[in-house]
């Protein structure tokens, strides 16, 4: 386990990041050094930000037009002639409009396609629960043969997207548009099926991944200020899941929240729990998007469903409150 | 109902000719491995008491054509990158596509014997990952197509000669998907890939005209972009033709409707919608072989 930060208080006030930026860059940087690297879109160059991209490599930049289920298939039909095929579609779509289709071409028939759910989770905040993606990793969880990787940042961005590309076989990527600051080192490097423990504690464990990291780091600041010391699991792959990083928070900490910009049914929070339930029971509390949510900015709806730094650090408290 | 034993799984394997035999040996090979498919996929849906023989047999011939003679796919390249790819849309016609895969020796014939059974390879849909020779996991309806699609790119961005061919169902057309891909298709003038339509005009329960009409469904693929050819889809020499010309029109995707009957050439099973997927019983299961039995090809019996 890797400790990168201890203290994190200017988190909040740090730079923030739109990791699509990070991800057009890697990209390039991969087609650059592999031929086969093509990707695959659905009218989404803009959304995606791949002006760039189409600008160096105009023929490795597949617009099949807005048909999410042609995408996929395409994907899989370039994979089979021996492409590696990026699919890069606002993530509400590609994981919806196309699930049989990941499913069946992709990850039944082991495709070495990499899908790159872009602006997930509530990044289309106002455009409301058509255009919000919570549901895509409780989806894409019961999936078998599918990796699944929420980055928190733009440097675990791009080293999800390095390993990716490197490994032979099914990938989901969530990429996302809210802006976020780096909580990762610099030369931070991203191991499948690994967590990373940003901060050590032993009173309570906040497990998370992608935009609601920082926040967590914070809480964990805010915590520490009343004498809490919680311990700061990232958790970039939820499947596979470092199961090992989970029971040893449960046996260590004996109190676990996770925090997810996703459905809290099935998600980052369904995956912890099952283990936790598994191998070593303790109070949980899973925070996540309990319903189609209202109009409002990605950020606001997060506060609203309790993944403010305040708001976690509360849950915290509660739930060790919980332990017997 | 007893499983198929080993000893009914009669197909010997076959394989293409050489590339100069003259096109009427062509044709007595495609039609001799046709028949035996068509005797082979009998017992295995009669002894495995289940499949959908009435799709399999308006497919077989248009299998036994491309794996026959068309395809540069064998059972020593089935990994070769510029090999051709066939992509069966239609997976629930996987029993023909099986038997069709142990006639032209990519499985062993004796496998055939495990069709259906418990942790067998042979499913009722294909499985790529168990057995060679299979492109893509199909069965929900509607995604060979744009896979194909897929494919076809690949090749084009390779600059390769490979061709891609897959067999859809008619209707399985009623899928939207189907429609993305064609779009798509033509948009990238893949005129190395050729969509084959077993136009049986039979569907699950019912007739396609009275279920969702798919006509005129030759202005509609000429309207997505597609050269539209229409053959006789049981008619060995016709498949051989248009399938052989690759590209059919450059430029242009190429759209083949073979129209066949589901059950061909079975008596009491052809253009009968009863046929989808129902077992025949032990006396329909005799009258069905002594008829294939009977078609024989005089010459090629023998040394096929």
């Amino acid at each position: 386990m890797t400790e990168i930060l201890t203290r994190n208080e200017s988190l909040r006030d740090r730079p923030r990041f739109d990791c699509r930026d990070s991800y057009v860059k890697t990209l390039s940087e991969l087609a650059e050094h592999d031929h086969r690297i093509v990707g695959v879109v659905n009218d989404s160059v803009g959304s995606s930000k791949l002006d760039a991209f189409k600008k160096s490599f105009p023929d490795r930049l597949i617009n099949v037009g807005i048909a999410e289920q042609d995408m996929v298939g395409v994907a899989a039909g370039l994979a089979n002639g021996g492409r590696i095929p990026f699919v890069s579609a606002a993530s509400c779509f590609l994981t919806a409009r196309a699930l049989e289709q990941i499913k069946a071409d992709v990850a039944y028939s082991n495709r070495n396609v990499k899908l790159c759910g872009m602006s997930p989770g509530m990044a289309y905040g106002d455009l409301g629960p058509t255009h919000h993606s919570i549901e895509d990793i409780a989806w894409l969880r019961a999936i078998d043969n599918m990796t699944i990787i929420v980055p928190a940042d733009p440097v675990e961005t791009a080293a999800a997207l390095r390993w990716a590309a490197e490994f032979d076989g099914p990938v989901f990527i969530r990429v996302s548009r809210m802006g976020v600051p780096q909580v990762n080192a610099d030369d931070y490097e991203f191991r499948p099926g690994r967590a990373v423990t940003l901060r050590n504690g032993g009173d309570v464990t906040v497990i998370s991944n992608g935009t609601v990291v920082w926040r967590a780091l914070v809480a964990a600041e805010l915590l520490a200020d009343q004498g809490i010391e919680a311990r700061v699991i990232s958790m970039p792959t939820v499947k596979p899941l470092d199961v090992e990083a989970i029971v040893a928070a449960a046996a260590e900490t004996g109190a676990i929240v996770t925090a997810e910009e996703a459905t809290s049914k099935g998600g980052l929070g369904g995956a912890v729990a099952e283990a936790v339930v598994e191998n070593h029971p303790v109070p949980m509390r899973i925070l996540g998007v309990p319903e189609f949510a209202p109009t409002g900015s990605a950020g606001f709806l997060l506060d609203r469903y309790g993944m403010s730094p305040e708001g976690i650090a509360d849950a915290a408290r509660a739930t060790m409150a919980r332990v017997r | 109902m007893s499983a198929l034993s080993a000893e009914h799984a009669t197909i010997p394997v076959m394989g293409r000719l050489a590339p100069h035999t003259g096109r009427t040996e062509l044709l007595a090979h495609i039609a001799e491995a046709a028949r035996q498919i068509r005797i082979q996929d009998l017992k295995l849906v009669h002894y495995a008491g289940a499949g959908h023989i009435g799709g399999d047999m308006s497919a077989i011939d248009i299998l036994a054509t491309l794996y026959g003679a068309v395809l540069n796919v064998g059972p020593d390249n089935v990994e070769d990158p510029e090999r051709d790819r066939f992509i069966l849309s239609k997976g629930h016609v996987a029993g023909a596509l099986y038997t069709t895969l142990a006639a032209f020796g990519f499985i062993p014939v004796e496998q055939l014997a495990t069709f259906l059974k418990p942790l067998s390879a042979l499913n009722g849909h294909p499985n790529r990952r168990k057995v060679p020779g299979i492109e893509a996991n199909t069965g929900p309806l509607g995604h060979g197509l744009p896979i194909a699609v897929g494919h076809a790119l690949s090749a084009k961005l390779d600059v390769s000669p490979r061709r891609t061919y897959v067999l859809v169902g008619d209707g399985e057309l009623q899928e939207g998907s189907n429609w993305e891909a064609m779009m798509a298709a033509s948009q990238y003038q893949l005129d190395r890939l050729t969509v084959v339509v077993d136009r049986n005009r039979l569907q699950q329960g019912a007739t396609t005209k009275e279920t969702n009409d798919l006509d005129p469904l030759q202005d509609k693929a000429a309207a997505f972009g597609f050269a539209v050819v229409e053959v006789n889809g049981h008619d060995h020499g016709e498949l051989l033709d248009v399938l052989s010309s690759v590209p059919f029109r450059p430029g242009k995707p190429t759209f083949v409707i073979a129209h066949t009957h589901k059950g061909h050439p079975i008596s009491y099973m052809s253009n009968n919608v009863a046929w989808h997927h129902k077992v025949p019983s032990t006396a329909e299961f005799e009258l069905a072989l002594e008829e294939l039995e009977a078609a024989a090809h005089p010459r090629f019996a023998k040394e096929l």
